[in-house]
């Protein structure tokens, strides 16, 4: 009141003196529109940055995993030889069963030289070790399946594709070329040869393959048949824990401090206490988690439980402090309100505060479960790294049995030899981030539902 | 419409009960005195107004009434509050149960972000003063009716509260406050957000209510004091330094403080 009583004349006099045009801006406002301009400037230029490095990271990622979700088959008729399946010929499942995949190996090469022949195609140097590795090891394994389940298949010709070795996989995704074919020890130019005249005449296909998100891991040379099955599982188990420990512990320690607790110096020391712990370093509660959960009560290692009780204490700070910024933001008013027409405490929270902080608590919900999703570095340490390659059963018992997890999977086939794995590493970061994305959708939906007009 | 009411006034504020009575009473932010000494006796069915400079307490001294100042975790309250011979702030005595019986309406209209209906029946239904839905209704309806805002809002009753216009949306908590059929109404400025035309409906509401509630207002407005109050009490710096009539107050005070702020001395 009083500034503008003074400042007003001094200005009107000032402006009396030197009038200037409004139609020619003057060399102050100049100055602070240039600046303003600017600061635009960096804005855009940081926003550009920041889309450039998400375009490039999807970019590459895109590139290099989307082969994962393809994988070659050799669509060669394959006689089941009852002299090799059935060797005494009583068709008795645990004498089918003594039968080693091996035998079942030289029955595929068996095929694919008979096609070769009836085809007449003539490649130099063609010969029984290309014939052999053109297979990847699990089409045996398949194959042996097949024939204990159906043994009525014993003594026909079937038409079943057969998993092709990841060499040959990758004759097709640009891996492997003449060149790289050539002086490799598992490969040789004669395959590389049969493989292009299969493909032409139709006997090699490359197709989508949904194994590679439904089967479980396999061995370091069989990257072809590798999978995310048992890392899915695993990781949804663990979101589970940390969903259904976490979010009712969190929402709850979070009302209990921000509405009920009284404010002292032993409620300031856990403010801040719950904050700092938002900022350890995860490996840290995986050593934690090593000492309490595993060593201390005996939980089993590489299990679920153990991972998503390890998860779940990396979680509770996010959602507590997101929790709690939610509830400080629900006007005081409308507490006041609440309480005014005898609505007790507890009331007052369930029935006005929460419902209008739940956007922000899913919100925080959501992104702890998503950081959760991706992190490794507490897992490796409570030996979620191990090679499973068996379904974990239904929970509550699937808890407590080893799984992998997505992150870790991604770790683990980065560090494998066969670069097959590395495309592999990249597919499942390509899963990963589709159920990050889902989950932010998810987060997205259920503000817009929650939200409230004010 | 003001003599008449001047006529009025004198006739009710003949022998009529005592509703509240408050001895002694201390309040204390920390180490602030914000209440001092205060004895008060409030009638029933009678509007009272508590005027006086801004910071002086009348909120402070209106919140003790429904131990709405029990929220604040520094205040302490001294002394004896006396509501139809319960003192308030005995030990046995739950705040819930006492909002129930004094309601309370704040400065800024703050309907919950739900259903004009839901906003009224919040309190019936926590109180459990209804058996069906019918019941219900009407409870809603009276209370609505009460506040003035049936003929506006009936017709939308499903929408929200918070859409309403700050009038219509105080006299929403007006309803809300009323539909627990409380026995004493308390109000901390309930005007000061509202333009001329909602304040007078207020106004003109907080006459009605009198014939059922008590009301106690609080109100930095001389003038809305003089208009809808048969009581009123002159607080500074924390001490209550004048109650009577309004009229006494206002033609013949008898405290210098409390003639200064009515002549608009001081505030
Ligand atoms: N929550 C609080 N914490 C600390 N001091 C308060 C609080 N509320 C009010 N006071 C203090 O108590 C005194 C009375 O305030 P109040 O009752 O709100 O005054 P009024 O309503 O008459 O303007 C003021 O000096 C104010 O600063
Ligand atoms: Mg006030």
């Amino acid at each position: 009141m009083t500034d503008a009583v003074s400042a007003g004349p001094r200005r009107v006099g000032a402006q009396g003196a030197t009038r200037k045009s409004l139609l020619v801006a003057d060399a102050r406002t100049r100055r602070r529109n240039a600046a303003e301009t600017r600061f635009k400037a960096y804005g855009i230029v940081a926003i550009a940055i920041a889309m450039l490095a998400l375009v490039f990271l999807l970019f590459t990622i895109v590139r290099d995993g989307s082969g994962a979700f393809r994988q070659t088959f050799i669509d060669v008729p394959v006689t089941i030889d009852a002299a090799i399946v059935d060797p005494k010929g009583n068709r008795d499942q645990k004498d089918m069963a003594g039968v080693l995949t091996m035998s079942y190996g030289s029955m595929l090469e068996k095929s694919l030289e008979t096609w070769v022949a009836q085809n007449n195609v003539q490649i130099e140097g063609l010969g029984k070790a290309d014939y052999a590795s053109f297979y990847s090891s699990q089409a045996r394994a398949t194959l042996r399946d097949m024939v204990l389940e159906n043994p009525e298949i014993i003594g026909t010709t079937i038409n079943v594709p057969a998993l092709a070795s990841s060499r040959v996989d990758g004759m097709f995704k640009g891996r492997v070329t003449a060149e790289s074919a050539e002086i490799d020890a598992r490969t040789s130019l004669a395959q590389f040869r049969l493989a292009e005249a299969m493909e032409e005449k139709g006997a090699l296909t490359t197709r989508f393959n949904w194994d590679f998100v439904t089967q479980p891991d396999a061995s370091d040379n069989r990257a072809e048949a590798a999978g995310l099955g048992v890392a899915i599982i695993g990781s949804a188990y663990m979101m589970l824990i940390v969903l259904v420990l976490a979010l009712p512990i969190g929402v709850a320690a979070s009302i209990y401090l921000e509405e009920f607790a009284p404010k002292n110096r032993l409620t300031d020391i856990i403010e801040v206490n719950i904050s700092n712990l938002a900022a350890v370093p995860s490996i840290v509660f995986g050593i934690l988690g090593l000492a309490a959960f595993i060593n201390f009560m005996g939980l089993p290692r590489s299990a679920p439980i153990v991972g998503g009780l390890v998860l779940t204490l990396m979680t509770l700070p996010t959602i507590i402090i997101s929790t709690r910024a939610a509830l400080k933001a629900v006007p005081p008013s409308i507490r006041d309100a609440a309480l005014g027409v005898g609505a007790s405490k507890m009331q007052t929270v369930f029935h006005h505060v929460l419902p209008l902080a739940m956007p922000g608590v899913l919100t925080g919900t959501i992104i702890g479960l998503a950081q959760a999703l991706g992190e490794t570095a507490p897992l490796l340490l409570i030996g979620m790294v191990a090679f499973v390659t068996a379904y974990p059963s239904a929970p509550p018992e699937g808890l407590f049995e080893p799984a992998s997890a997505l992150p870790v999977q991604v770790y683990n086939w980065t560090q494998r030899a066969d670069s097959a794995f590395f495309e592999r590493a990249s597919g499942a970061i390509i899963v990963l981030l589709a159920f990050l994305f889902a989950m932010n959708l998810v987060a997205i939906i259920l503000r817009r539902r929650f939200e409230r007009r004010w | 419409m003001n003599d008449m009411r001047l006529a009025e006034r004198t006739v009710d504020t003949q022998g009529k009960p005592i509703k509240f009575s408050c001895r002694d009473v201390q309040v204390y932010y920390g180490d602030k005195h914000a209440i001092k000494d205060v004895n008060v006796d409030l009638e029933d069915k009678t509007v009272t107004a508590f005027i006086g400079p801004s910071g002086c307490g009348k909120s402070t001294f209106l919140r003790c009434l429904n131990r709405m100042n029990d929220t604040i975790d520094i205040a302490r309250i001294e002394g004896k509050m006396i509501l139809d011979g319960e003192d308030i702030y005995d030990r046995r005595v739950d705040p819930v149960q006492l909002r129930a019986r004094v309601g309370m309406v704040f400065e800024k209209p703050n309907p919950f972000p739900k259903s004009i209906y839901d906003n009224v029946a919040y309190g019936p239904r926590i109180h459990g003063l209804s058996r069906n839905k019918a019941e219900l209704d009407g409870i809603v309806e009276k209370a609505l009716r009460g506040a003035a805002l049936w003929n506006e809002v009936k017709d939308r009753l499903n929408e929200t509260g918070t859409g309403l216009s700050g009038g219509q949306q105080q006299r929403l908590c007006i309803a809300r406050a009323v539909a627990t059929s409380p026995e004493v109404l308390l109000m901390d400025e309930p005007c000061s957000a509202l333009d001329p035309i909602a304040t007078s409906q207020v106004e003109e509401l907080i006459d009605q209510l009198r014939e059922e509630f008590s009301v106690v207002i609080v109100t930095h407005s001389m003038q809305q004091a003089a208009r809808v109050s048969q009581k009123t009490a002159f607080f500074h710096l924390g001490n209550l330094v004048e109650y009577g009539t309004t009229d006494d107050i206002f033609t013949n005070p008898q405290d210098p403080r409390t003639e200064s702020y009515i002549s608009g001395k001081i505030g």
